[in-house]
């Protein structure tokens, strides 16, 4: 069943990494919801299956959403779609949002996941990434969602920055695993290019990243998730049995989804479309007679579609199957067969059945395998 | 002929030559404004985009001039702008009574333009001073005007101001064409002498030559001779160039023209040599006449194997139109069968590489280019060395000598010390050194031409910002102590990279090629070792360190097309790699590893 996606793309400010699509003017926010709702009717046709199995507020800082905002929201998806019993419903949250109110008041809503951007337990590392949270408030908003019931919780941190010492990179891992927190995302600190970060490293403000300790606190991370009984599905997500990502899994296994708002992307199987990663344009388009012209479209050829299944089924526990590629085309097997066989030779690919895995010592090589299996 | 005018442009890269050129071909109605591409001129790709003229071409115009009714045939000779091209650049002077020196306002003289200048002035041309880009906000008109008067010596008044951009000035420039330059001299009964500068492939027509008349008349269906090939042909066309050829029953002194004879390789034309009639032959052969020899030998090899033969039709296609480009087969070890060719120089070799590609389709991998040396042996044998493999153990080796040129630099007293630090550097040795003006200043120097190979222009440009002209003749071959220099990958020989090397450079060399490779090979999963040698003794070694981490943190929904897209670009360039052992090596690496800075 289809995901829906929604971009709330303001944040209070802007973190030294990010480079996804925000603006930290907030004055336009009431109209961007009107906008997004409205996007929501005129693009209800894009999902042929109207049964929505997950919904996810990312962003941007979805947490800055009024209790009313997502409420109008929610009552607009509801029109236009339906929401299966049981759907994921997930809202990344920022640890300095989380209050006793505001969690109360996200509890009555329809969100029943939070995914909250907590990045690190260490003073040091959230003043480097300049997240508007301390590391007091980190610790508490965990423990604060907790209480107020929300039991599905998702935790981002980041490892592999200059601030972060192995033993930094223990203790964040020691909260979250002590708390059971069901769900775990971690990224290894890229700089990104046109980020206050990348300008930093190029300035020599900040120094560069070091690949090496990235790797070691990787290698630590899968090894202390598997013994604390967490699965490692993908590259950079870990799960307590059965609480995947629902709806972040279905990027990886090929399910449609509409994405509406800002810079959010749409995948219906044939071809992939995304908007206009532009506030201003986007409202301007949403706001006139006939919306038109707010975002670009790719159509995928067997080959993109054959490319796009092996890079995102690789980095996941499931791995990638013959059987699928063979239903892609079925000249793409015995392609794919050829190139793999150096990989299973060196013990970077694994076969098991019909499906092939990355070996876990292969998982941070994974984009160089990945390429040379492409078409 | 009193109505005739030759002339050719002498300036400098980016000084407004094509542009302004393009509003000459306007005012005179030569090409529309509809048909009007950008430089018009400069007809290949590359060239338009490198900015530069490589061939030179010839364009007639009409001028309708107002004061004295009369109908002037206007004859503007493109020049190639570059010092591996300078022999075309002097027989294009020699079919010219003038030239139009072209000087951007905002930049002033600059040293490249000084040198073709000098080759006008030698063959008496009449120089028509033109201050260009005068309407940009940084034009400095007094100060550059001072400039040009202080080098040519002419008076202030003669300076046009001219904008190739709005037009302005050419009015004046037509105007000074006529006034200024001489009508050609010439007799038009005398037996034909017409100079060929220049010629061109057609890939329906043969080869075109473009000649300027001296003396006689060409007829169309004359049966001609070449005085310096002493091949004989029949002029099926001869005629004029406009924006198209135009044909014509005859061509007389004065004139300047093509003619297509159905030769089929261009190497049959030889730029500078002579037409003359079989029946009325003419006596002597025009002078300045050289057969253009390579100065530079570099490895061609097809970067697929399978594409050998490709390869060898593309080089022969290039042949047509390219005289100067030489080649026979060679065999490397590591890279198989492929061509030695021989070039003009290296810029020569980067527009070889780069026209494969972009008209053939031919993805090459070139070997570290060199000079040819002459090996005598104990035993008394004496050959020719034009590639590493070839010279033999120096226990063998009575003596090897390489070329040596002599070279003229015209600069600012300013840089002489850094310019003589270079030459020295480079085992030259400073022969004159002859003020032309107090602010203008000629060395000569003797240099082994195996030394100006690589860097040297490009250093000698930017040491002296840009204001030292570069000029140079072959002198002589000299004894020298030749090295052969091997890099190694994880203790795999690379032949494609080794290099013949002076025994004092050998280090320094082995060094910067290592550091070099290490910022052009990709990393791998293992570490990689690149080593120079000299023989078994190892000179200079880096360390290419394991590739720990390749994957993205994040492949969300959003990330999916651009990481594809990523990722299809990647492996799009490893198919352009050729591996060595386990290591695989960039052809682009192949070239770029000789840019040293």
């Amino acid at each position: 069943m289809p995901g829906l996606y929604l971009h709330i793309p303001f944040c209070k400010q802007a973190c030294h990494y990010c480079n996804f699509h925000f603006s930290t003017s907030l004055k336009y926010r009431g109209e961007m919801v009107k906008a997004i709702a409205r996007e929501l009717g005129f693009r209800k046709d894009y999902l042929t299956d109207k049964r929505l199995d997950s919904i996810y507020f990312g962003g941007g800082t979805p947490s800055l959403l009024t209790a009313a905002e997502l409420a109008f929201l929610f009552e607009a998806i509801s029109r236009h779609f339906e929401v299966s019993p049981g759907a994921e419903v997930t809202l990344e949250a920022n640890p300095d949002d989380l209050t006793p109110e505001r969690l109360a008041s996200l509890r009555q809503s329809a969100v029943n996941r939070l995914s909250i951007g907590l990045q690190s337990f260490s003073e040091e590392d959230l003043r480097f990434f300049n997240r508007a949270h301390s590391a007091d408030e980190a610790a508490r908003c965990l423990d604060l969602a907790l209480e107020a019931g929300f039991d599905d919780l998702s935790v981002d941190l980041i490892y592999g920055s200059p601030t972060t010492t192995d033993a930094q990179w223990e203790r964040n891992l020691d909260e979250v695993f002590r708390r059971r927190i069901p769900h775990l995302s971690c990224y290894a600190l890229t700089v990104e290019p046109q980020t206050a970060l990348d300008h930093f490293v190029r300035k020599g403000k900040a120094p560069q990243v070091d690949e090496a300790q990235a790797a070691r606190q990787f290698s630590y991370l899968a090894q202390r998730a598997a013994s604390e009984g967490y699965a490692h599905y993908e590259i950079s997500n870990f799960a307590l049995p059965g609480r995947y990502a629902r709806h972040n899994s279905s990027y990886w296994k090929g399910e449609h989804y509409l994405g509406v708002g800002p810079s959010a992307h749409s995948f219906d199987g044939a071809s992939r479309q995304w908007n206009v990663a532009h506030n201003a344009k986007y409202l301007k388009a949403l706001q006139s007679e006939s919306p038109q012209g707010f975002f670009e479209r790719e159509e995928l050829s067997v080959a993109d579609r054959y490319n796009e299944y092996i890079m995102t089924g690789l980095r996941t526990s499931w791995g990638v199957s013959l059987e699928q590629i063979q239903a892609i085309d079925p000249q793409a097997a015995p392609h794919f067969q050829r190139e793999a066989h150096i990989f299973l030779e060196q013990g970077q690919l694994v076969q098991s059945g019909g499906r092939f895995f990355l070996s876990p010592q292969a998982r941070f090589l994974a984009d160089g395998i990945a390429a040379a299996l492409f078409w | 002929m009193k109505n005739i005018r030759n002339f050719c442009v002498i300036a400098h890269i980016d000084h407004g030559k094509s542009t302004l050129s393009d509003r000459l071909l306007e005012y005179t109605k030569t090409i529309s404004e509809r048909e009007m591409q950008n430089q018009a001129l400069d007809n290949m790709d590359l060239e338009r985009e490198r900015g530069i003229t490589i061939k030179s071409h010839a364009i007639q115009m009409y001028y309708d001039r107002g004061s004295d009714g009369q109908k002037y045939t206007f004859n503007l000779i493109d020049t190639p702008g570059h010092v591996d091209f300078s022999y075309e650049v002097s027989r294009s002077i020699a079919a010219c009574e003038g030239a139009l020196l072209l000087v951007d306002a905002s930049q002033g003289i600059q040293a490249q333009t000084i040198s073709n200048l000098y080759l006008a002035i030698e063959h008496d041309l009449e120089i028509i001073p033109i201050l260009n880009k005068v309407d940009m906000d940084s034009a400095m008109i007094d100060e550059v005007s001072d400039q040009i008067i202080d080098l040519i010596g002419c008076e202030k008044e003669d300076i046009i101001l001219a904008s190739g951009k709005t037009g302005r000035g050419v009015p004046d420039i037509m105007e000074a064409i006529v006034e200024r330059i001489p009508a050609p001299e010439g007799d038009v009964d005398a037996p034909l002498q017409a100079l060929i500068f220049d010629s061109v492939f057609n890939p329906y027509r043969g080869v075109i030559a473009y000649f300027r008349i001296l003396n006689g008349t060409l007829n169309k269906g004359d049966l001609v001779r070449f005085v310096n090939t002493g091949k004989e042909y029949e002029a099926d066309e001869v005629g004029v160039l406009r924006m198209s050829q135009h044909p014509q029953p005859k061509l007389q002194a004065g004139n300047v023209g093509y003619i297509i004879t159905g030769i089929k390789e261009s190497k049959e034309i030889k730029v500078g040599d002579t037409i003359t009639t079989v029946d009325r032959p003419c006596e002597n052969a025009i002078q300045g006449f050289e057969d253009v020899k390579p100065m530079v030998f570099a490895g061609i090899f097809p970067l697929d194997n399978d594409d050998f033969e490709d390869l060898r039709d593309s080089l022969e296609k290039l042949q047509l139109n390219d005289a100067s480009l030489v080649f026979e087969p060679e065999t490397s070890a590591a890279l198989g069968f492929g061509f030695r060719c021989g070039f003009l120089g290296m810029l020569h070799l980067e527009i070889v590489q780069e026209r494969l590609f972009r008209e053939f389709n031919m993805d090459v991998i070139t070997t570290v280019p060199n000079v040819s040396y002459n090996l005598s042996t104990k035993k008394g044998e004496i050959s020719t060395i034009r590639t590493p493999s070839e010279l033999p153990d120096h226990n063998y080796i009575e003596y090897v000598e390489e070329p040596y040129i002599t070279a003229q630099i015209i600069t600012k007293p300013d840089y002489i010390g850094t310019i003589m630090t270079l030459c020295m550097d480079k085992r030259g040795t400073l022969t004159k050194q002859h003020y032309l003006t107090p602010d203008r200043v000629e060395l000569s120097f003797d240099l082994p031409l195996a030394e100006i190979v690589f860097d040297f222009y490009d250093r000698l440009k930017s040491i002296s910002r840009g204001y030292a002209s570069f000029d140079y003749q072959p002198i002589e071959y000299r004894e020298t102590d030749l090295v052969k220099l091997d890099i190694k990958l994880n203790g795999e020989p690379v032949d494609a990279l080794s290099a013949l090397v002076h025994r004092s450079k050998a280090e320094a060399f082995g060094r910067q090629i290592c550091k070099k490779l290490k910022e052009l090979l990709p990393r791998q999963q293992f570490v990689i070792a690149i080593q120079a040698a000299v023989g078994a003794k190892v000179i200079a070694r880096e360390t290419i360190s394991a590739l720990r981490k390749d994957v993205t943190a994040k492949c969300y929904g959003g990330d999916i097309s651009r990481k594809r897209k990523l990722l299809e670009k990647q492996k799009e360039g490893k198919r352009r790699m050729r591996q060595f052992g386990k290591v695989e090596v960039p052809q682009k690496a192949f070239l770029d590893v000789l840019k040293l800075d």
